[in-house]
């Protein structure tokens, strides 16, 4: 602690010793507090200017909102049952092939973006992958391979794959990094190849989490496909959004209440994978 | 241990159980014939046709994406400090929004159980709801523009920072809010002073990392007509300006980068 701050402790105790007492503040330094305050409201009036609202529109559509909530006390699951059922399973297969491809991509990339394991060329080959698919949005990577692969649910599973890729690596990689390297060793001193020492020494350590990992995927997948389907990418999204601008709300309340019941049911199942893996 | 005998009497070990054995067997069976069941779905729905020359398409999209027409990005400093005002107020809005969501889904600050399960609700709803769909949603009912991203961002950032906020909170020691309701404090005192102090620190962490994550999501909001860079991104794609696309690409790869690290220092900084 540096002789400043324990004379401002001190000018505190005094003080509270003679009733004064203030709570701590989250930042220590006088001046950064003003500054952080002054900055604050600066943006404040700047941003809060140049945002433009068309108030008449907005009234306008207030009665379609209060439609729209209204929509969500009877969803109508029926009028267009047929599109929500093609949409959905599109998107529950592209959830479960994308997560299994992913993932199995993403092992070998995550190893070599290890950097106690992998030689420096392969790590940063490795970690480049990681940015990019990372940085990118899934809905940008979908336009691209749309436009490679033409429209349909196989566009979204290599997108969503891709994403895969990056965010299992990443973590994955963090994983072995911070793994007991004394197993390592001792597998090692008994002469064991490579492929035995990643078999028998780092498998075992990382499985639990990696499985926990891609359930989790697993539900961020589902979660993504209901919007690649905006730009033509397959799955329940193009049905929600040709609803929408049909205006149909009781059919987009349908599909939305679908999402959250799955997403609800993933992230249930996945949570009690995770307990039983670990 | 799993041990069978030969048929001359000697132990021979066995990693698993016969029983185990087939337990396996038929797990990964099930899984690899789902997964190729999937597969069959998606290839039906597929025209093999447009998959065949996907090389030839990308090698084309990436001759007309090179070189970049750098002076496009000239026209693209409006739509950017839009994306940012986005995610920054929308982050804002969230915030204010998740606090009391929040402590009322909290296990320990709860007023009732009714109360939490019913936070619990709005959490979920919010996040399983991807951004997008929240925007395409307020695009509908507000019309298009910087207004409905904002709001779309706020909503989707509640469930995420109030998930977290409430874990939080539920993880906080418990001794010096027992001291602070020793001195006969009331609940909103104790709140204050007991509570509050131990989160402030996780609070702003989540709200940083929550501002970055939102940075990312606001570039495609223009996508379906919610303002920001994205509507620039769409207008270049419906005109085959693929020379202009790259030039958004860069744009959004320096300003991701750049909040990332903002947000890394300033967690850094607090944790």
């Amino acid at each position: 602690m540096s002789e400043q701050a324990q004379a401002y402790f001190e000018a505190r105790q005094q003080a509270a010793r003679q009733g004064q007492w203030r709570r701590l503040p989250l930042i220590h330094s006088q001046w950064l507090r003003w500054a952080i305050a002054l900055g604050v409201v600066t943006y404040l009036v700047l941003a809060l200017a140049s945002v433009e609202v068309n108030w008449a529109r907005v009234a306008e559509g207030a009665s379609r909102g209060l439609r729209f909530i209204g929509a969500f006390a009877q969803p109508d699951f029926m009028s267009r049952g047929n599109d929500i059922i093609n949409g959905l399973v599109e998107s529950l297969t592209m959830t479960l092939t994308s997560t299994v491809i992913g993932v199995m991509l993403a092992i070998p990339v995550g190893l070599g973006a290890a950097r106690n394991i992998a030689p420096l060329p392969v790590y940063f080959v490795c970690r480049s992958i990681i940015a990019v698919s990372r940085t990118f949005q899934e809905i940008i990577i979908a336009i691209l391979f749309v436009v490679m692969f033409g429209f349909g649910p196989l566009a979204g599973m290599i997108t969503l794959a891709f994403a895969t890729i990056g965010f299992m690596a990443k973590l994955l990689a963090e994983d072995v990094e911070d793994l007991d390297w004394r197993q390592v060793e001792a597998v090692r001193a008994t002469g064991a190849s490579w492929w035995q020492t990643m078999n028998h020494a780092i498998q075992p350590q990382v499985m639990p989490r990696l499985i926990g990992l891609s359930m989790y995927r697993l539900d961020i997948n589902f979660r993504e496909s209901s919007v690649i389907g905006i730009v033509g990418a397959g799955g329940i999204g193009a049905t929600l959004n040709t609803s929408l601008s049909r205006y149909e709300y009781d059919t987009s309340a349908a599909i939305l209440l679908i999402i959250i019941a799955i997403v609800l049911l993933c992230e249930y199942s996945s949570s009690h994978v995770r307990r039983w893996t670990q | 241990m799993p041990v069978l005998t030969s048929q001359q009497g000697m132990p021979v070990w066995r990693r698993r159980t016969t029983r185990a054995q087939w337990l396996q067997f038929s797990a990964w069976l099930l899984g690899v014939s789902l997964f190729l069941f999937c597969w069959k779905v998606i290839s039906d729905n597929t025209m093999w046709v447009f998959v065949e020359d996907a090389g030839r398409q990308g090698s084309d999209l990436l001759s007309r994406m090179i070189p970049p027409k750098w002076e496009y990005a000239n026209v693209l400093w409006k739509p950017m400090w839009d994306t940012l005002n986005i995610a920054t107020l929308g982050t804002a809005l969230g915030i204010i929004m998740a606090f009391p969501v929040a402590f009322l889904a909290a296990r320990n600050t709860t007023p009732h159980p009714l109360v939490r399960s019913l936070a619990l609700m709005v959490i979920v709803s919010s996040r399983s709801i991807n951004s997008l769909i929240w925007a395409m949603l307020l695009v509908t009912i507000l019309g298009p523009g910087v207004l409905a991203g904002i709001i779309a961002i706020a909503l989707r950032s509640i469930g995420f920072v109030g998930k977290l906020l409430y874990e939080a909170i539920e993880e906080i020691h418990p001794t010096p809010v027992e001291a602070i309701s020793a001195t006969g404090a009331s609940r909103l005192q104790i709140m204050n002073y007991g509570v509050l102090p131990q989160v402030m620190p996780a609070f702003a962490g989540i709200s940083v990392y929550r501002w970055d994550i939102n940075i990312r999501e606001s570039t495609v909001l223009g996508l379906v007509g919610a303002g920001g860079i994205g509507l620039q991104l769409n207008a270049s794609i419906n005109m085959l300006a693929w020379n202009q696309v790259s030039v958004i690409f860069v744009m959004i790869f320096a300003t991701v980068l750049v909040s990332e690290w903002i947000s890394a220092r300033v967690r850094h900084a607090i944790i």
